[in-house]
C-alpha cells in the first residue's frame, strides 16, 4: 500500500521583549533560579496582570509578515490546569479569538520548487515555569524565571507531505521570526519550540488518519527523525491490523523512538473561558499601518530583489536569503566588490564549505563580509587568480589578514606582463620540444586536446600566478605560429 | 468619642480637640472590650496602629493633614497588607502575611489613616451571612444572636459596633450593601473599575469591587475619594476623571425620578420590610423626588447567572491556592497529586469548595456554551434592562434585602434559600453599576436598609440622595448596644 503522511506543525516562539508578557520581570536567559519571578508571576493573591504591549507589536509584525488577518479584537482566555510549574493553576493564552488568524508562508523545497503552506493562526500565551527533578533528593525544584515569558504559538495547517516539508517550513518560520527580530530562535534555550502532528492515510484518500502529537523537539534534524520514525511506526502498526490511537508521545533522540506520553482519554479538559483580568485587546488599524511601514525587507521579498536587482537564480536568492545573516553578510560582500554573482558563488562555495566545517554560524564567520568583498576585488582587477583566490581566502581564514596582506606576504601578485610571460612560455616551449614537434604535426581536433597539456605545464612554471587569460592567448599564438 | 461619624472625627483631629493616638487607643479599647464576643477583627494591628497615629498626629501638627489623616480603619481582611497576615477568612491562607501592599490599603496609608486591624468575612468572600469564615462566625452587634449579613460582614460588625470610623468592604454580589443593610450602615459598591482590585484577593474577577463601609453618605464619600482612580496594575480598573464626591451632597433632591423596580417589590418580600421601605419613598417624595414604576424583566435570572459567572471565575481564581509556593499545605505528601488533593482538601472550607465545584462543572466540556455563555448572555440582558430603566429614571430604589437578618445556623444547611437573599443586590454587579445602601429605618427592632442604584459613575449623584435622605432622617444615627 502507498501511504501518504500528512504533518502540521505547532511552533512556540517565545518572543524578545525585554519583560515578561503579564508583568515587568526581566526575561533574560540563564539567571539564578527564581530571580526573575515578580509577585505576578509567583501567582501571589490579589496580584493582576497587565499586558505587555510589545508582545502585541511583534505578533502584529508576525501576523502582517504572513499575510494573515489580524484580529483586531483579540482575547485572552484562561487554559486550567494544576501543575507547579504552572503558579496561577491557569496558563493565561488565546482560544477564540487569536491575535493572529488565517495566513500562509511559501516555503522551498529541496529541488527548489516552491510550496504554500496555510498558518491556521498565531496566538499569544505565557510560557509555563520549569520544574526541576535533579539535586533535590525525592522532592522537585521550581524554577519561575521562565514564568510569564511571551509565547507566540503559530499553527499550521496540516499541509506538509513529508518530513522534509515539515523542516523547510520549521526553517521558514524560524527564519522569519528572526528577520521580524521578535524572536532570538535559540533552540537550543527552548526559544524556538516544535510541536509535530503526524498521520498516514493510504493515497487517494481524502480524510485524514488519526493524528499524534509528537512534543517539543528542539532540533530541525530531530524534527525530520521524529517525523520519519514515527510515520514507520504508524504504518507498520497498521499494517500489522493495528490502529492509532491520538496521543501525545515524545521523541527521544537517544533511542530514535517515540513513547506515548498520554492519551486523548487523559488530556486535560481544559475548560478555557476569557481571563476576566484583561480587556479584549482592541488594534486600531492605524496601528497595523505603523506597524507595517515597520517592518524590515522580509525572506521573500529578499529573494526576489536578489533575483531582479543582481541576477541571481531563484537557488541562489533562495540561499542567500534563508537568513538574515546570510543576506546581510551576501550584501556586504557585494557592496564592496560590486559583483553580486561572483559574492555570491563565494558566500555559497567556499564561506559556506568553511562556516559547515567548522560548525558555525555566519555571524561567527573567522572571515568578514568586507574581508571577502575585498579579495573579490584582487579577483577582478587580475591582481590573482581565481585558483591562487582559494588560497588567499585559506589565509584570510586562519586570521593571516586581509587579501591585500596576504598576496603581499606570499608574493601571490598575478604576472600579467607580456614579455615576462612570453619569456616563461619560451621556456615551457623549449623543456617540452617533442610535444610540441607533435602539437605541430597534428590536426585541429587533437590539438585542442594537446593544448591544456602545455597551459598546465605553463601555470606550473609560474606557480599559478600567470595571468591564465594571457596564458592562453599567447600559448596559441607561440604554438600555432 | 466613637459616638462621631468620620467625618466629625475628622473635624475634631484638625481642631486638635482630639490626637489620632487618643482616638486609636480608644477604639483598640473598645475592641478588646466588646469583639469577644462579635468577632468582627481576625487580626488586630495594635501596634501598627499606634505607630500610624503617632505618624498621623504629626501630619495635623504640621499642616499636610488631610481628610482621612489620623482615623482609624478596619479593612477586610481579603485586601493584602505588607507584613500583616491576610486570611480572607479561610484557613487556607491562615499562615500568608502578605508582601505586598494592595492599592486600595495603600491609599488610606498614603491619606494617613489608621489601620486598627483585618476584619471577619465570609471564606474568600464566599457568603451572605459570614458564616463561612474559618474564624467564626460574625454577630450582628444589632442582635448577637443573628448574622451581620456578608461577606463583609466583620467590616459592617466593627463600624456597626463603633470599633471603627470606617471600614473597607467588597461587593461581588452584595457583599458591602447587604450587610450595611443588616447593621444599619452607609455602604457603596462602586461602578466595577472605579477602585483598583491591585492587591484584592479575588473572588469572582468581573465582579468584584471595593468600597467604603460608614456611618453616613458623607463618610463614604471623604473615603471613596481616597479608593478611587485609575491603577495601571489593574487592567480593568477604568481611566475616568475621579470628580469631588462631597461636592453634590447638598445638592436639592427637586425633580430627582427615583425608579421602583416593579420586580422587586413582589413574592418573598418581608411586609416590614416593604413597609419600612414605602416611609423611605414617601420621604425622597417629600424631599421632592418624583416616584416613577420602572421594569428590570431579566432580574430574576440575576441569581442563577451570578452563581453560574462567579462560581465559574473563583474556580479559576482558587486555583493558585495548590500548597506548593504560599499558604496551608497538608503534612507529608506523598506525592504531587496528594500534595494537591489534601492541601485543598483541607484547607478550603465546604462553601468555597461547592463553588469551585460548580464553577468547574459550569466551564467543562460539553457544558459550558449551556451554562457559562447562557449566563454571559443573561448578564448581557440585565445590563440592557439598566441602561432601558436608566432611560426614565435618575436612580433605582428597592431594598437590600428581602428578609431581615436571620439567625446564626438558621440557613447554613440551605445554600440555595441564602443565595436567594442576593436577589436586589447582586444585578447591579452584573452590571456593573453602582449602588448604595443606607438605613432605612427598622422593622422589629433590626434595621433595614435601602439600596439606590445609579448609572455608571454616577458616584456623587448617589451619595447625593443619601446624604438629602440622611439630612431628613436620623435612622443612620442609631446605634446599637
Amino acid at each position: 500500500m502507498q501511504w501518504e503522511i500528512v504533518i502540521g506543525l505547532e511552533i512556540h516562539a517565545q518572543l524578545t521583549t525585554a519583560s515578561k508578557i503579564f508583568s515587568g520581570s526581566a526575561t533574560t536567559f540563564g539567571a539564578e533560579p527564581n530571580t526573575q519571578a515578580s509577585l505576578v508571576d509567583l501567582a501571589m493573591p490579589g496580584t493582576l496582570p497587565v499586558l505587555n504591549a510589545q508582545a502585541v507589536k511583534n505578533a502584529v509584525k508576525f501576523g502582517l509578515a504572513i499575510d494573515a488577518e489580524i484580529g483586531m479584537t483579540n482575547v485572552f482566555a484562561r487554559k486550567n490546569y494544576f501543575y507547579p510549574d504552572l503558579p496561577k493553576g491557569y496558563q493565561i493564552s488565546q482560544m477564540d479569538l487569536p491575535i493572529v488568524g488565517k495566513g500562509h508562508v511559501d516555503i522551498t523545497l529541496d529541488d527548489g520548487t516552491v510550496k504554500r503552506v496555510g498558518v491556521t493562526r498565531a496566538h499569544l500565551e505565557e510560557d509555563a515555569g520549569k520544574s526541576l527533578h535533579e539535586d533535590f533528593q525525592g522532592m522537585s525544584g521550581i524554577d519561575l524565571n521562565r514564568a510569564g515569558t511571551p509565547l507566540l504559538e503559530i499553527v499550521s495547517e496540516p499541509d506538509m507531505r513529508s518530513a522534509k516539508e515539515a523542516v523547510a517550513y520549521a526553517r521558514t518560520i524560524h527564519s522569519l521570526v528572526r528577520y521580524l527580530g521578535i524572536c532570538d530562535g535559540n533552540m537550543a534555550e527552548g526559544s524556538f519550540r516544535c510541536d509535530c502532528n503526524v498521520s498516514v492515510r493510504p493515497k487517494g484518500q481524502t480524510e485524514f488518519g488519526t493524528r499524534c502529537e509528537l512534543k517539543n523537539i528542539n532540533s530541525f534534524r530531530f524534527i525530520e527523525r521524529a517525523i520519519n520514525t514515527e510515520v514507520q511506526r504508524q504504518i507498520e502498526l497498521i499494517e500489522d491490523g493495528g490502529t492509532v490511537v491520538q496521543e501525545t508521545r515524545l521523541y527521544d533522540p537517544n533511542k530514535d523512538e517515540t513513547r506515548s506520553m498520554r492519551s486523548k482519554e487523559e488530556a486535560n479538559d481544559y475548560r478555557y473561558f476569557p481571563d476576566p483580568d484583561l480587556l479584549p485587546v482592541v488594534i486600531e488599524p492605524s496601528f497595523v499601518e505603523q506597524v507595517r511601514s515597520e517592518l524590515p525587507e522580509l525572506p521573500q521579498q529578499k529573494r526576489e530583489r536578489f533575483q531582479s536587482e543582481f541576477g541571481l537564480s531563484a537557488y541562489d536568492a533562495s540561499v542567500l536569503s534563508a537568513s538574515r545573516e546570510m543576506a546581510d553578510y551576501f550584501e556586504q560582500v557585494q557592496r564592496t566588490c560590486g559583483d553580486a554573482k561572483l559574492a555570491a558563488n563565494w558566500v555559497m562555495g567556499e564561506l559556506s564549505s568553511l562556516l559547515n566545517k567548522s560548525d558555525i554560524e555566519i555571524d561567527q564567520s573567522p572571515v568578514s563580509a568586507e574581508q571577502l568583498g575585498g579579495m573579490i576585488l584582487r579577483i577582478k582587477d587580475n591582481t590573482i587568480s581565481g585558483k591562487i583566490a582559494k588560497m588567499v581566502f585559506e589565509a584570510m581564514a586562519n586570521g593571516e589578514g586581509d587579501a591585500d596582506q596576504i598576496i603581499e606576504a606570499r608574493g601571490l601578485k598575478q604576472v600579467t606582463d607580456t614579455g615576462a610571460i612570453e619569456a616563461m612560455l619560451d621556456e615551457v616551449l623549449a623543456a617540452n620540444a617533442a610535444q610540441v614537434e607533435q602539437y605541430r604535426a597534428s590536426d585541429e581536433a587533437k590539438r585542442g586536446k594537446m593544448f591544456g597539456f602545455f597551459v598546465g605545464q605553463a601555470m606550473k612554471a609560474s606557480r599559478g600566478k600567470a595571468n591564465p587569460q594571457q596564458v592562453n592567448q599567447l600559448l596559441k599564438q607561440k604554438l600555432d605560429g | 468619642m466613637h459616638e462621631k461619624t468620620l467625618a466629625e472625627l475628622s473635624a475634631a483631629l484638625h481642631s486638635k480637640a482630639i490626637s489620632s493616638v487618643e482616638l486609636t487607643e480608644h477604639y483598640l479599647a473598645r475592641i478588646q472590650q466588646l469583639d469577644g464576643t462579635l468577632n468582627s477583627f481576625i487580626t488586630v494591628t495594635q501596634e501598627l496602629a499606634l505607630e500610624q497615629a503617632r505618624a498621623a498626629d504629626a501630619r495635623l501638627a504640621d499642616g499636610s493633614a488631610g481628610p482621612l489623616t489620623g482615623i482609624p480603619l478596619a479593612h477586610k481582611d481579603l485586601f493584602c497588607t505588607r507584613g500583616v497576615r491576610t486570611s480572607c477568612g479561610s484557613k487556607m491562607l491562615d499562615n500568608f502575611v502578605a508582601p505586598y501592599e494592595s492599592t486600595v490599603t495603600q491609599r488610606f496609608i498614603d491619606a494617613g489613616a489608621v489601620t486598627l486591624g483585618k476584619t471577619n468575612m465570609d471564606e474568600f468572600a464566599m457568603g451572605s451571612s459570614n458564616e463561612s469564615s474559618f474564624y467564626g462566625p460574625v454577630r450582628n452587634p444589632w442582635n448577637q444572636e443573628l448574622i451581620p449579613g456578608g461577606s463583609s460582614g466583620g467590616s459592617a460588625a466593627a463600624v456597626a459596633a463603633r470599633l471603627c470610623a470606617a471600614a473597607t468592604g467588597t461587593d461581588t454580589g452584595g457583599s458591602i450593601r447587604q450587610p450595611s443593610g443588616f447593621t444599619g450602615l452607609t455602604g457603596l459598591k462602586p461602578t466595577y473599575g472605579r477602585v483598583s482590585r491591585w492587591g484584592m484577593i479575588a473572588y469572582a474577577s468581573s465582579l468584584d469591587q471595593a468600597g467604603p463601609m460608614a456611618r453616613t453618605a458623607e463618610d463614604c464619600a471623604l473615603l471613596l475619594q481616597a479608593m478611587a482612580g485609575f491603577d495601571e496594575r489593574d487592567s480593568t480598573s477604568v481611566e475616568h476623571p475621579v470628580p469631588d464626591y462631597s461636592a453634590e451632597l447638598n445638592q436639592p433632591l427637586q425633580g430627582l425620578r427615583v425608579g421602583l423596580p416593579k420586580e422587586y417589590f413582589g413574592e418573598g418580600l418581608d411586609a416590614g420590610i416593604a413597609n419600612t421601605i414605602d416611609q423611605a419613598v414617601k420621604q425622597l417624595q417629600a424631599l421632592g423626588a418624583e416616584i416613577r414604576e420602572v421594569s428590570l424583566p431579566n432580574a430574576e435570572l440575576a441569581i442563577p447567572a451570578y452563581y453560574v459567572i462567579a462560581s465559574a471565575e473563583a474556580s479559576s481564581n482558587l486555583s493558585r491556592f495548590d500548597g506548593v509556593r504560599y499558604g496551608y499545605r497538608c503534612e507529608n505528601p506523598t506525592d504531587l497529586m496528594d500534595l494537591y488533593l489534601r492541601s485543598r482538601e483541607e484547607g478550603f472550607g465546604a462553601e468555597v469548595k461547592r463553588r469551585i465545584m460548580v464553577g468547574t462543572y459550569a466551564l467543562s466540556a460539553g457544558y459550558y456554551d449551556a451554562y457559562y455563555l447562557q449566563a454571559q448572555k443573561i448578564r448581557r440582558l440585565i445590563k440592557n434592562d439598566f441602561l432601558a430603566a436608566f432611560e426614565q429614571v435618575d436612580v433605582i430604589l428597592s431594598p437590600t434585602s428581602p428578609i431581615p437578618a436571620f439567625r446564626i445556623g438558621e440557613k447554613i444547611d440551605d445554600p440555595v434559600s441564602l443565595y436567594l437573599t442576593d436577589i436586589y443586590t447582586i444585578t447591579a454587579n452584573l452590571a456593573g453599576v453602582p449602588g448604595v445602601a443606607l438605613p432605612a429605618g427598622f422593622a422589629d427592632d433590626l434595621p433595614v436598609g435601602m439600596q439606590l442604584l445609579g448609572p455608571y459613575f454616577s458616584e456623587p449623584r448617589l451619595l447625593n440622595v443619601a446624604h438629602q435622605y440622611q439630612q431628613a432622617t436620623d435612622w443612620h444615627t442609631r446605634a446599637p448596644l
